[in-house]
């Protein structure tokens, strides 16, 4: 397999931003309350990490590496800016459901960690697949548990009605409402997490490890793209050390 | 003031920062272990956000609005950096003892996304700049809540019998979902 193919491989299978590495919380839980909403967060955000990751590698030997996680920032919130422009303009209706999440891709971990450990390191091209491999990666996450969440909230796929309903009455589907509120999208996700424990359990079992989680759910700040000048983690160290 | 209290309601209790609207959940479930680090991680959050809404909110009236609206993003993020940054070494300086409750925690908020959020969320339903510090505050105040009731209940979860596959963040998943449905209950305050 080339370097190309192996960078989409990665980003869709082997570390997948939502399953495995656990990343980029925030947006999962909060526009995946239909598969069509997280399709759109997970297209946005692959367009921004594509093009973040090729102009951070592109610049890889010109930014100061004390000043690159501003500089990181500053390239990321750009392109987000470009995102949300060309969203409000050509898909309103996405941009009224996503609303204020779409901005605030430029806080989400994935895209600083990408830049932190993939593109600062790397030459263009294989930081241009990576950044697609993960956006990917990211967009399936989101579209499938956009997916339940509909079918269990509402019975429908991408707006259409799989389950009938029980009307008058009638024999059918009740939906569960409360998966397509913020409540169902905690359980959605704890879900996900008890099951990819028993996924990785087994897995360690058989010798072939998973990569760890790394994002919040973790408890861990290795991915997080301010860690190097952050202070805090050494609280959250010790913290931790109390708690073992 | 009536329209200051109905802000200050809606954004603690009724939309929670965490519970509704899933802002600030790295620390929610990073520093929620101990009811002691949860609230100094919450009087941080406070001050910080109080203070980022303040500023963001006199940079977009007096700079930004209405030439320079598009660079929104990209100059509240950097002075929301630089700030948390400044009122670190401030403190440090000049008030050990806040700086020693607090300091440790600040820098875990710097990109918190309910920083940036509260910012966005002040110019997206046009606040004054008097409305945008209240609804900074409420957020905060709302966050400090559900942070200290959280790791309330993670102290007593210690103690149970968890299912293996469950252990860990995942009963704090389900444990938030029960919190927010809770939370559900004050919609009709408003």
């Amino acid at each position: 397999m080339n370097k190309c193919t192996e960078r989409i491989y990665n980003g869709i299978v082997k570390e997948n931003p939502t399953f495995i590495l656990m990343l980029g919380m925030c947006p999962t839980l909060a526009v995946t309350t239909s598969a069509i909403n997280g399709l759109g967060m997970g297209l946005s955000t692959t367009v921004v990490l594509v093009m973040s990751n090729m102009l951070i590698s592109v610049l890889r030997n010109i930014i100061p590496d004390k000043v690159r996680v501003p500089a990181f920032i500053v390239v990321v919130a750009s392109f987000v800016t470009i995102v949300q422009f060309l969203v409000q303009g050509f898909i309103p209706s996405l941009y009224d459901s996503l609303g204020i999440y779409i901005p605030l891709i430029v806080v989400n971990c994935i895209i600083l960690g990408r830049a932190e450990s993939y593109a600062s390191k790397n030459s263009v091209v294989p930081s241009i697949f990576d950044g697609i491999g993960m956006g990917l990666g990211f967009t399936v996450g989101l579209t499938c548990i956009g997916i339940v969440r509909e079918i269990l909230g509402a019975g429908q796929i991408f707006g259409a009605q799989v389950l009938p309903l029980a009307e008058n009455g009638g024999f059918g589907y009740t939906p569960i409402t409360i998966f397509v509120l913020a409540p169902g999208a905690f359980f959605v996700l704890a879900c996900l997490v008890a099951i990819m424990n028993v996924v990785r359990a087994k897995a360690e079992k058989k010798g072939k490890p998973l990569p760890a989680a790394q994002g919040c759910l973790a408890g861990d700040c290795a991915s997080c793209g301010q860690s190097s000048m952050c202070t805090g983690k050494v609280n959250a160290a010790s913290e931790k050390k109390e708690n073992a | 003031m009536k329209e200051l209290i109905i802000i200050a309601i809606g954004s603690a209790i009724v939309n929670n920062v965490v519970l509704s609207q899933f802002l600030g959940l790295c620390p929610f479930l990073g520093v929620s272990k101990k009811v002691n680090t949860a609230a100094g991680m919450g009087g941080a959050v406070i001050f910080v956000l109080t203070l980022a809404s303040l500023v963001t909110s006199i940079i977009y009236k007096f700079i930004l609005y209405p030439k320079y609206d598009y660079l929104q993003t990209i100059v509240f993020i950097l002075v929301i950096a630089a700030l948390v940054q400044f009122v670190e070494m401030f403190l440090k300086k000049a008030m050990p003892p806040l700086y020693n409750a607090l300091g440790v925690y600040l820098p875990l908020i710097t990109t918190n996304c309910a920083v940036l959020g509260v910012a966005l969320k002040n110019v997206q339903n046009n606040y004054s700049i008097l409305s945008g510090v209240v609804n900074g505050l409420a957020t905060a105040v709302g966050f400090t809540i559900a942070i200290v009731i959280m790791a309330g209940i993670r102290e007593k979860i210690e103690y149970n019998n968890i299912p293996s596959a469950f252990r860990g963040s995942a009963i704090v998943l389900v444990t938030a979902g029960l919190m927010a449905i809770a939370f559900f209950g004050f919609s009709g305050v408003i």
